[in-house]
């Protein structure tokens, strides 16, 4: 089974990027193995979601500088790089749940993902349309990722 | 951390709630000042309130705080409540305390685990900490996870709980769903009662204040829903009294506003909940905070991991306790109906007692709206505190001075995501 997780914050403008590509995701995925979850708030709670899975995706906004709409990738097999370290409402980062993971053994045999540079993280707002268009990216990349079984 | 012609900078502020900072003004070798610095707009959500129907409240303030939203739910239904001359049943307010005791636990443990005991162990944070010891961050994690499923189970989940409304609750959890929970709550009584001791260990600056503590008193039970707002130097008064003796001012540094009791400066929360309360504890978990070195109250900030432990402690304890007595209430929740005018309501978030007040039209549109939560209540304290626990410190080697401070604040436990977002700390000497 492989299990795909966007997590962030519906109310604060290009945070909920990686709940979008969950949604889509959910909606174009064939493989009947393929489970989709958002996550919002607690990011700690991701050591539960992926708790027993082997094969885990992880989708979530970064706030690094870069141009917005940017995508990028991780694979937790390392250490993710500092972009990922951005600091939010969440208290811990998806990097900071990953080495928590790893100093616990609880991470999966396989965990990768992507991040997408938000452009602004404002209480009541939506998605900006860079990051409009790169949820939508993303998600054609996970689902032929998906599809072709990688 | 970099140095430059005003003094010292350091990024923002680690393992606090959201994010925050401090600035400390040094000046001919004296502490003149310490400050908390908040930037974003507090009262978005005020404003936001204004013109919404009065059974809206607790969905929107839940938002408020990831860590916290039972507390604004309950608070803002409270408040609803009274404005509309509304009484919920008793089997509602029980299940209301059950899954508050959720939250408590939840927030305590991962402050307790994650963001405050790395500070006495030596370690930069829980992650490192869970390098060495990872099995004590697991039961850290074991007993977070405990008081989310409770928050699950009764709201719908755990991250802006979707079942309760002004009235009561949607649905009452079933009675096999909430004893399916007791296992996982007993285990994490026993190890809330492990964390005392284990926490009583740790060794504590000696740092006693003077404070005016503030917090809710009820007649049979420690705080955590309902009670009159005391304080140690006398205060004791009902919710539509809050804002005849509390302040709330702008200060030039901080959008989140300040508040004084009567003029003064006062703290709330856990140190001041379990100094004003701590005869309402159970005897045995009584002895649990006695044995790791509690006495009737707790003046240190540095000790309020201790307890913070303690209602831990008691928190799975009154959840068992709940849950063992629960009475699906039938109805889930009372007809509240709309007229013309303003309601108060209180309750204790883990961080410290949250007042909310609405006024509302006899067709049930919201005019005004208030919400002071308890970090913005304690920036007064924290500023002091932090001022005096400096001021010998100055000859530390910046780094060092920098890291005991940011210990300094930790102890509070400030959530940002309260108040405010991002802030940053600097020790800055002109």
């Amino acid at each position: 089974m492989t299990l795909v997780i966007g997590i962030g914050n519906p109310d604060r403008g290009d945070d909920a990027a990686g709940l979008a590509v969950a949604r889509r995701v959910r909606v174009a995925a064939a493989r009947r193995d393929v489970t989709v979850t958002e996550l919002v708030g607690d990011q700690l709670a991701l050591l539960d979601a992926w708790d027993g899975v082997k094969d885990v995706y992880v989708i979530d906004a970064v706030c690094s500088g870069g141009a917005p709409g940017t995508v990028y990738t991780f694979d937790a097999a390392q250490p993710l790089e500092a972009r990922f370290r951005h600091r939010g409402t969440h208290t811990f980062s998806l990097a900071d749940v990953i080495e928590l993971g790893r100093a616990l053994g609880r991470l999966p045999a396989r965990l990768a993902g992507y991040g997408i540079e938000g452009a602004a993280f404002e209480l009541g707002a939506g998605l900006s349309p860079e990051v409009e268009a790169a949820v939508d990216a993303v998600a054609c990349r996970l689902l032929a990722e998906l599809k072709a079984g990688v | 951390m970099t140095h430059d012609s005003d003094g010292i900078r350091v990024p923002a502020l680690a393992r606090v709630e959201g994010e925050g900072g401090i600035e400390i003004v040094v000046s001919d070798g004296q502490v003149t000042q310490a400050r908390l610095d908040i930037y974003e707009p507090p009262r978005f959500f005020e404003a936001l309130l204004r013109g919404r129907r009065y059974t809206e409240p607790p969905d929107i303030t839940a938002r408020i705080c990831g860590i916290c939203p039972i507390a604004y739910q309950m608070s803002s239904c409270q408040a609803i409540e009274d404005a509309c001359g509304a009484t919920v049943t008793e089997p509602v307010k029980a299940l209301r305390r059950l899954i508050y005791c959720g939250e408590w636990i939840e927030s305590h443990a991962l402050h307790v685990y994650m963001l405050h005991a790395p500070d006495f162990l030596g370690y930069e944070s829980g992650i490192h900490l869970a390098r060495d010891h990872p099995e004590i961050v697991a039961r850290g994690l074991r007993l977070k996870k405990a008081g989310n499923r409770l928050m699950e189970v009764v709201g719908g989940r755990s991250v802006h709980p979707v079942n309760v409304k002004v009235g009561g609750f949607y649905r009452a959890p079933a009675a096999a769903d909430l004893r399916a929970l007791l296992p996982a709550l007993e285990q994490a009584r026993q190890d809330a009662a492990d964390t005392v001791a284990w926490a009583g260990t740790f060794t504590f600056p000696d740092f006693e204040r003077d404070y005016e503590f503030v917090s809710l008193r009820a007649p049979d039970e420690y705080p955590i829903t309902q009670g009159r707002l005391v304080s140690s130097r006398g205060l004791d008064i009902a919710p539509a009294e809050y804002d005849s003796h509390f302040t709330e001012f702008q200060v030039k540094h901080s959008t989140a506003l300040h508040s004084v009791l009567d003029g003064r400066t006062y703290l709330t929360g856990p140190m001041a909940r379990y100094s004003l309360n701590s005869d309402r504890l159970p005897a045995d978990i009584a002895a649990a905070a006695r044995a790791a070195g509690l006495g009737g109250t707790c003046a240190n900030p540095f000790r309020s991991i201790v307890v913070r432990a303690v209602e831990l402690m008691y928190a799975c304890d009154e959840a068992v306790r709940l849950i063992r007595g629960y009475q699906p209430p039938d109805p889930p929740s009372a007809d509240v109906t709309p007229r013309a005018a303003t309601g108060y309501g209180w309750s204790e978030a883990p961080r410290g007692m949250l007042y909310h007040r609405y006024t509302i039209t006899a067709d049930g549109t919201i005019t005004d709206a208030k919400i002071v939560p308890p970090t913005s209540q304690n920036q007064r304290a924290i500023e002091e505190d932090l001022k005096d626990f400096a001021a010998p410190r100055l000859s530390m080697p910046h780094e060092q001075l920098t890291w005991e401070c940011e210990q300094a604040v930790r102890s509070y436990d400030p959530c940002i995501s309260c108040s405010t977002h991002f802030l940053d700390l600097r020790v800055r000497q002109t």
